[in-house]
């Protein structure tokens, strides 16, 4: 059995490059071959942002670091980054070569924050495991290394919650949808940590990660072995809503999870619920007739190839609020064993009265071919990634890319978690339908 | 001269085959003679930024092969730029007439395990796996960090399998760490296809390769005109025409940093000629480009036609030019031969380059020939350059110069290097395409472009307002060349 990748969907470990990049004012160090941030922002980069891609400082690997270790490389290049660029916060990841030689980076880190200097690290070797897994590897690190000794004064505030929802830059809307789903949960009347992108306090709100009330993991599994570790260290609780909340069903429910959970007034999320959902139907019920009346064919069935998040949240999104129903399902982010039941029993009840079958396949190639043998009756939807252009095409079906590779896609500030995100989704989706007439 | 030793596996790196490097400060003059003299040495760096690899340029000349598959022996993020290059291989088949179809890559997903146990089984099993997916004419296989530290045995692996499978199954050893040249790439990219697809002459052909990325085809007029035919090679080629390239009639090189290894080869091993002057920008420099392919072909009275022409076509209009950009200045930053050809095309064009970024520097070719340096023919037509930094996309050193030079326009030409022209508010252009400033036509081209860049103002003037700055003031204030050589603490690039 070959456990072969054709059109990777996801990278490294060192992957997680990206968090670091998603923190402001942070930047990664690398401790690794030279070409291997190039292949990452390939993938997963959305251009340089304030100090990522071509800036990202590196040690560049060569034969003799591998011979004899390249740990006084590394802290020429770390003595250097202090001085050339302009962060607070400054993480060393390695690639695969420091981590099979094995430099001692622990150490390296130690010096300079025994210096005062705002140095943590973490072992990313690629090959270890994927950007997913080393995401929580990374956060964990900053939080041990960092969080911990700037503890932002005060304790425990009620009110206050961290979410971990989604993988910054793995997820190509990450920041529109921490946006979203920071704008609902303080509608809630909570004081959201988002910790990444635009709409977060920076490096302040990491300071603040110890003294929240609860945490919220809004997604399938990634954030749970932080949730867990923060648990642990500081004893806070936490809530786990298994998929991205998309749409005015799935994000009330969210909501009323979370406004149980944290025990908030409840009249006050009530209230804001109702709103949005007003809103939120009042445009669904404008755009009802298009979808009852159009006559020229709009899609009736969808195919997921997503990361398990994603593919749950947008399969209950399409199968309640907009009619399309399901045809095969494929969940790509190589999920661990220990939680794929999960996954299943979301699959399992996407509605009061309907599921859906769920593969756990990384490979795009053997996916590709499974939906291509498929009976292709009606016009179907593909909710994939840049990959699934040529599939589409051969289909006739329509393609919304979700997944990296983005590569036709702009991405800037869109999100489809949420309200606001559940009306972008029919945006996207009916403009690529439309865009088909001529 | 270097010699191609089509028995080893491996190519020999740049920096040890040439004599390459990744760190000088100072003129073009003194670089070229230091070159020509055999008296360049590397300058480390004691702080750096991440550049680039010998594995993703081993794919990108691999990966347009309509007819053969590629693996990549390696963790799964090593892949991060396949769907990049798919991108650029889907829209050179619209640009060619070329039926629809994605490249066929495949990861062998390196996990722990095989960098404990050995990966071998996990690459004959991926082979055998692409083998009955794709059925292509051949495999290769690029080798990463992970794998050549583990010390796989790439090259039994894909000889069994060759055996096992009836196709070339053709090992290409890039590990990123083996060499700072990350062009060293495309040498062992070649030295795999040389190796194990390329096969004897049957016949002499009136075919010319053309050793270029995937650029336009310029070359099809000049040529059929010569009685020959174009071959555009590596992209857009079958297995079924590569086996061939040995019968051409010459191969032309388009920029020597990228052919120089395929040139020799072929020169060397098969008797194909390459065109050893470089290549034809700016107007002399096409002329005796166009006499040196005319030599070879044997179509001198032709030739001398097609400059004459030249001349009368380009000239007048180039003195038209050369007044709209008196007393312009430009910086480069650029891979080694083309950002040379930049210059020169800059210069022709009456401006004052102030300096340049460029990414390594060859001191020879494979050719062992002076006449293939750019750089020599740049200081030579149109005199020596200040400013001029090897630098293998430290961002760091060329926001430095960029903020003391001030030049009008800024000339860039990979990724990632762009945005610090247009974040200090100056033009900036970057073009793809490497073939539109080729030959006299190229020079007019070029400056079209060039025109409209510096007359849009605009979004750099706001764009410059509003950015931010990761370089911290104190940096600013240095010596752009602070962090190279000097007192050294470790080797460091």
């Amino acid at each position: 059995m070959s456990k072969v990748i054709e059109q990777p969907r996801y990278s490294c470990a060192l992957g997680a490059e990206q968090t670091v990049v998603a923190i402001r004012r942070a930047v990664p160090v690398l401790h690794s071959g030279p070409g291997c941030c190039n292949k990452i922002t390939s993938l997963i980069g959305q251009g340089e942002a304030y100090a990522g891609g071509s800036t990202i400082p590196c040690t560049n690997s060569n034969e003799r670091d591998v011979v004899f270790g390249g740990v006084d490389k590394l802290r020429s290049v770390v003595k250097g980054a202090l001085q050339v660029i302009d962060a607070d916060l400054y993480v060393i990841l390695t690639g695969c070569t420091a981590s099979i030689v094995g430099d001692d980076i622990d150490s390296v880190a130690q010096e300079f924050r025994s210096a005062g200097k705002p140095v943590v690290c973490a072992e990313t070797g690629g090959f270890k495991t994927n950007n997913y897994r080393s995401h929580e590897t990374v956060v964990n690190a900053v939080i041990d290394q960092y969080v911990d000794a700037h503890r932002a004064e005060g304790g425990v505030q009620k009110g206050l919650v961290n979410v971990f929802a989604t993988v910054p830059y793995q997820d190509p809307y990450w920041n529109g949808n921490l946006a979203e789903l920071k704008r609902v949960l303080d509608g809630i009347g909570l004081k959201a940590n988002i910790l990444f992108g635009q709409e977060s306090g920076g490096l302040p709100e990491w300071k603040n990660i110890p003294n929240a009330e609860f945490n919220i993991v809004a997604s399938s599994w990634v954030g749970l072995g932080i949730a867990e570790h923060l648990k642990k260290k500081y004893g806070t609780p936490y809530l786990h809503f298994p998929y991205l909340p998309v749409g005015g069903l799935e994000t009330s429910r969210f909501l009323r999870q979370v406004a149980e959970f944290g025990k908030l007034d409840k009249k006050r999320a009530e209230d804001f619920i109702g709103r949005e959902e007003r809103k939120f139907y009042s445009f669904l019920e404008r755009m009802a007739d298009f979808l009852l009346e159009f006559r020229y064919g709009l899609p009736r069935r969808f195919y997921t190839i997503l990361d398990a998040s994603y593919a749950v949240g947008f399969a209950k999104y399409l199968v309640n609020e907009l009619g399309i129903l399901p045809a095969r399902q494929f969940v790509v982010d190589n999920t661990p064993e220990e939680f794929r039941d999960e996954v299943r029993g979301e699959f399992a009840h996407l509605s009061d009265r309907r599921s859906a079958p769920v593969e756990f396949e990384t490979d795009g190639g053997v996916i590709q071919q499974k939906i291509r043998e498929d009976e292709n009756k009606t016009r179907a939807l593909i909710l994939g990634s840049g990959w699934d252009r040529d599939l589409a095409k051969d289909l006739n079906a329509d393609l919304l890319i979700l997944s990296v590779p983005v590569e036709y896609r702009l991405v800037l500030n869109c999100g489809y978690a949420g309200y606001n995100g559940g009306l972008r989704v029919i945006e996207d989706l009916y403009d690529r339908v439309l865009g088909t007439y001529r | 001269m270097s010699t191609v030793n089509l028995k080893s596996p491996e190519v020999v790196i740049r920096e040890v085959r040439l004599g390459s490097i990744t760190g000088f400060q100072g003129d073009a003059e003194k670089l070229v003679k230091k070159s020509h003299g055999g008296t360049l040495e590397d300058v480390p760096r004691r702080f750096s930024q991440c550049t680039g690899c010998s594995s993703g340029q081993a794919f990108c000349q691999l990966c347009m092969i309509p007819d053969a598959a590629v693996i990549n022996h390696a963790p799964i993020g090593c892949m991060g730029d396949a769907e990049g290059f798919n991108f650029v291989y889907r829209e050179g088949q619209v640009e060619r007439d070329l039926p629809r179809s994605s490249g066929r890559y495949f990861s062998t997903n390196i996990d722990e395990s095989d960098t404990i146990f050995g990966g071998t089984k996990t690459l004959q099993d991926a082979i055998q796996t692409v083998f009955e997916r794709v059925h292509p004419h051949a495999i290769f296989v690029t080798t990463s960090c992970a794998s050549g530290i583990t010390g796989d045995d790439v090259e039994s692996v894909t000889r069994e399998m060759t055996e096992k499978l009836g196709i070339p199954v053709v090992a290409c050893f890039c590990e990123g760490f083996k060499s700072k040249i990350w062009t060293t790439g495309f040498d062992s990219a070649y030295h795999a296809i040389v190796r194990g697809i390329v096969k004897p002459p049957r016949k002499k052909t009136n075919q010319v390769n053309i050793i270029n990325f995937w650029g336009s085809h310029i070359f099809d007029g000049l040529l059929h005109r010569l009685g020959y035919e174009p071959r555009y090679i590596v992209a857009f080629s079958t297995i079924r025409e590569l086996e061939h390239i040995s019968e051409a009639a010459a191969s032309i090189q388009v920029c020597q940093t990228l052919g120089t290894y395929l040139g020799a080869a072929l020169e060397q091993v098969y008797g194909v000629p390459e065109i050893k002057t470089s290549p034809g920008y700016g107007v002399e420099g096409t002329d005796e480009w166009l006499r040196e392919l005319g030599r070879v072909l044997d179509r001198r009275d032709e030739v001398e036609k097609i400059i004459a022409e030249g001349h009368a076509r380009v000239l007048p209009e180039l003195e038209k030019v050369r007044e709209q950009f008196q007393g312009k200045t430009a910086f480069v930053t650029a891979g080694a031969a083309h950002g040379h050809a930049l210059i020169a095309v800059l210069r022709e064009l009456g401006f004052d380059v102030k300096g340049a970024a460029i990414f390594h520097h060859d001191p020879v070719y494979d050719n062992g020939c002076e006449r293939s340096d750019m750089l020599a023919r740049d200081v030579k037509d149109y005199g020596d350059i200040q400013n001029f930094n090897v630098c293998n996309k430290q961002a760091f050193e060329l926001v430095n110069l960029l903020k003391r030079t001030k030049p009008d326009i800024f000339i860039a030409r990979h990724g990632g290097m762009t945005v610090w022209g247009a974040k200090l508010g100056i033009p900036t252009l970057l073009i793809g395409d490497e073939q539109l400033s080729f030959g006299y036509d190229g020079i007019l081209r070029y400056a079209e472009r060039i025109a409209e860049t510096l007359d849009n103002t605009e979004f750099v003037t706001n764009l410059a307002k509003h950015s931010t700055m990761p370089y911290t003031k104190w940096w600013l204030e240095q010596d752009p060349y602070a962090f190279l050589g000097g007192d050294m603490v470790v080797e460091s690039y």
